[in-house]
């Protein structure tokens, strides 16, 4: 059985996040991480690679640097890594990323592709249907649980009041979530290994099937007509009462100024 | 991968995916009726309701009387339950017969699955998770020199990206229909108009299942009686500060003397003290009620995107440098233990006088 894990490097939004004295995001200060969605669609695979002897192979697309999460993946034991890096694949939106992974996929054997929900960068949730779109295999999307049986692939899918166990005949692609699992350490041995391991990198050339029209900054459908950092409400007043009684009258008379009570 | 301007030209009309569940329309298709109806007026088009089911047909009235013009039924057992592949068929048919220029998708479990893939089936573009809309010009200034090659009555779709620490403002200029997804929560509904009518088109591009279509071994509902948090008008919210699941009685009581409802931060929910359906945030919902008090909740920017839009903040934390008091409009210091009880207790004396 056969696995690629699609992961992406992304900044560390969590706590970590770090703004410039102009109130602009501070993206060279904050960590580079692998996309925590993603963490957990790897480790479903690797669980998949223990439990059947699956091979896992991970795939990113980024600048040279985004090899770091190949490495980190290695060094928690997937067993092949492959790098998409080529300038003009750049300023790729969804429509564009996934037209360049669907692109370097054809290349590999899968029976199942994972992918995270979303990444904590853009947040959008659509490069994983899209690239089965684009490879015509079935998607599953917020999986709980995956197990399987046979060729088939049996998914516990979330929706906002419930949840589907769905079954799926592989190929087929899949988008996890963080609840899915624990995802594993890095092993010291597994460090060390990935630190000298070989990474297949791809350029443009090497993908497959893919028109020039579809991809990077050109091949994108959605155009930014203007990105700021988030204007905030602004605090109002704060208090730091010296009894609780205090406080309760404070808020009582600003309920009842407001209408509230 | 741009279409012809004259391609374009062909595509007319504002669609909106009437999401249902269990044959019951889901708010957020209102939601996105009531905007696309603002969105409609500049264009001087009207707006079509798009609803797949199976023995949907009698929801066009309800579509209607929120502000649908057109409903287009796409009926058939196959569409029974949500699966991606047979909506996504419906929905890019619908698309491809009748070429609207804005579709509008629910950003709900079902709509973030199922706006990316019929984005990609008919190749254009998709920008998620939207929290305004609106009609303009693209790029927003014209190009000295280049006036002419502004394009006017775009969609333009906001929405924010890093966690909320940033926004952006997106366009679709060369592709047809411009496609977004939209927060539920974000958008207004209008107030219904009883004994609207919608003109009812029938539509099955035909159904035939192949390797994407996925069976369905089991349907779980979670067995609920939490009220929607996105409905209440006031909300007592809970996060880590809280302590304990049993401490969130002081929040309940405070609920119940003002007639308010109780949610929570991420961390509660990560920590299984509550329900995820009750969790406020990023990865949980959107609300903005009249009052948000955030009892123990320190503030990040993930929670802060879910309710910083409610008219009254109220924060209570011990920690003076909490982030919640960043965007509280009222911000009290102090041990929620000891001020909740009594707040509690005033509220109702206050309630009893009146």
């Amino acid at each position: 059985m056969k696995v690629v894990v699609c992961i992406k490097q992304v900044p560390d939004t969590k706590g970590g996040v770090k703004f410039n004295p102009d109130g602009t995001l501070d993206r060279g200060a904050m960590l580079a991480i692998m996309n925590p969605d993603d963490k957990a669609g790897l480790e479903a695979a690797l669980r998949l690679k223990d439990q059947y002897g699956a091979h896992v192979t991970v795939l990113t697309m980024g600048l040279p640097k985004a090899s770091d999460v190949l490495r980190e993946a290695l060094a928690m034991g997937a067993d092949d890594a492959v790098l998409v890096t080529d300038r003009v694949l750049g300023g790729a939106d969804t429509w564009a990323t996934s037209t360049t992974l669907a692109g370097a996929l054809r290349n590999l054997e899968y029976d199942l592709i994972i992918t995270g929900r979303q990444a904590i960068d853009g947040d959008t949730a659509q490069v994983g249907p899209q690239i089965a779109e684009h490879l015509g295999i079935p998607v599953i999307s917020y999986a709980q649980e995956i197990k399987i049986d046979g060729d088939k692939v049996i998914v516990k899918r979330q929706y906002d009041d419930r949840y589907h166990m769905l079954e799926a005949k592989m190929p087929c692609l899949i988008t996890a979530l963080s609840e899915l699992n624990d995802p594993r350490y890095m092993t010291p041995g597994g460090i060390f290994d990935a630190v000298k391991a070989d990474i297949t990198t791809w350029g443009r050339a090497d993908l497959k099937d893919v028109e020039d029209g579809n991809l990077g900054l050109n091949g994108s459908p959605t155009k930014i007509a203007k990105a700021s950092d988030k204007v905030r409400k602004g605090a109002g007043e704060k208090v730091v009462p010296d009894s609780p009684e205090d406080a309760v009258s404070y808020i009582v008379g600003k309920l009842k100024e407001k209408h509230v009570i | 991968m741009n279409m012809s301007p004259e391609t374009i030209a062909q595509y007319k009309g504002v669609y909106v995916f009437a999401q249902q569940v269990d044959n019951q329309v889901s708010g957020i298709a209102y939601e996105l009726l009531g905007k696309a109806k603002e969105l409609a007026e500049p264009l001087k088009t009207d707006v079509t309701a798009v609803l797949i089911g199976s023995g949907v047909k009698g929801l066009a009235d309800d579509l209607a009387a929120y502000g649908a013009d057109k409903v287009i039924v796409v009926d058939d057992p196959e569409l029974k339950e949500y699966r991606t592949e047979p909506y996504a068929h419906a929905l890019a048919s619908v698309i491809n017969e009748y070429k609207p220029e804005i579709m509008l998708v629910g950003a709900t479990a079902i709509g973030r699955d199922l706006g990316p893939t019929v984005s990609a089936r008919v190749a254009t573009g998709l920008t998620a998770d939207c929290t305004v809309l609106e009609i303009g010009d693209f790029p927003l200034q014209p190009i000295p020199g280049k006036e002419d090659e502004q394009l006017h009555n775009q969609l333009l779709m906001t929405r924010p990206a890093f966690g909320g620490n940033t926004i952006a403002t997106i366009a679709c200029p060369y592709n047809r229909p411009q496609m977004a997804t939209v927060r539920p929560g974000v958008m207004q509904k209008i107030e219904p108009k009883k004994g609207a009518k919608a003109e009812v088109i029938e539509f099955n591009p035909g159904f035939t299942p192949n390797n994407r279509y996925v069976e369905i071994k089991e349907v779980v509902k979670a067995v609920s009686d939490i009220k929607d948090i996105m409905d209440a008008k006031i909300l007592v919210s809970g996060g880590r500060g809280v302590g304990s699941p049993e401490n969130f009685k002081i929040l309940e009581d405070l609920a119940a003397a003002i007639g308010g409802q109780v949610s929570c931060s991420r961390a509660v929910v990560d920590s299984g003290w509550k329900p995820k359906e009750m969790q406020v945030g990023q990865t949980g919902k959107t609300v903005r009620p009249n009052v948000y008090f955030a009892i123990g909740i320190s503030g990040a920017i993930q929670h802060v995107a879910g309710m910083e839009e409610s008219d009254i903040i109220i924060a209570i934390n011990k920690d003076e440098d909490a982030p919640i008091f960043d965007v509280a409009d009222f911000g009290i210091v102090g041990d929620l233990n000891k001020i909740v009880p009594k707040l509690t207790e005033e509220i109702k004396a206050a309630v009893a006088a009146k």
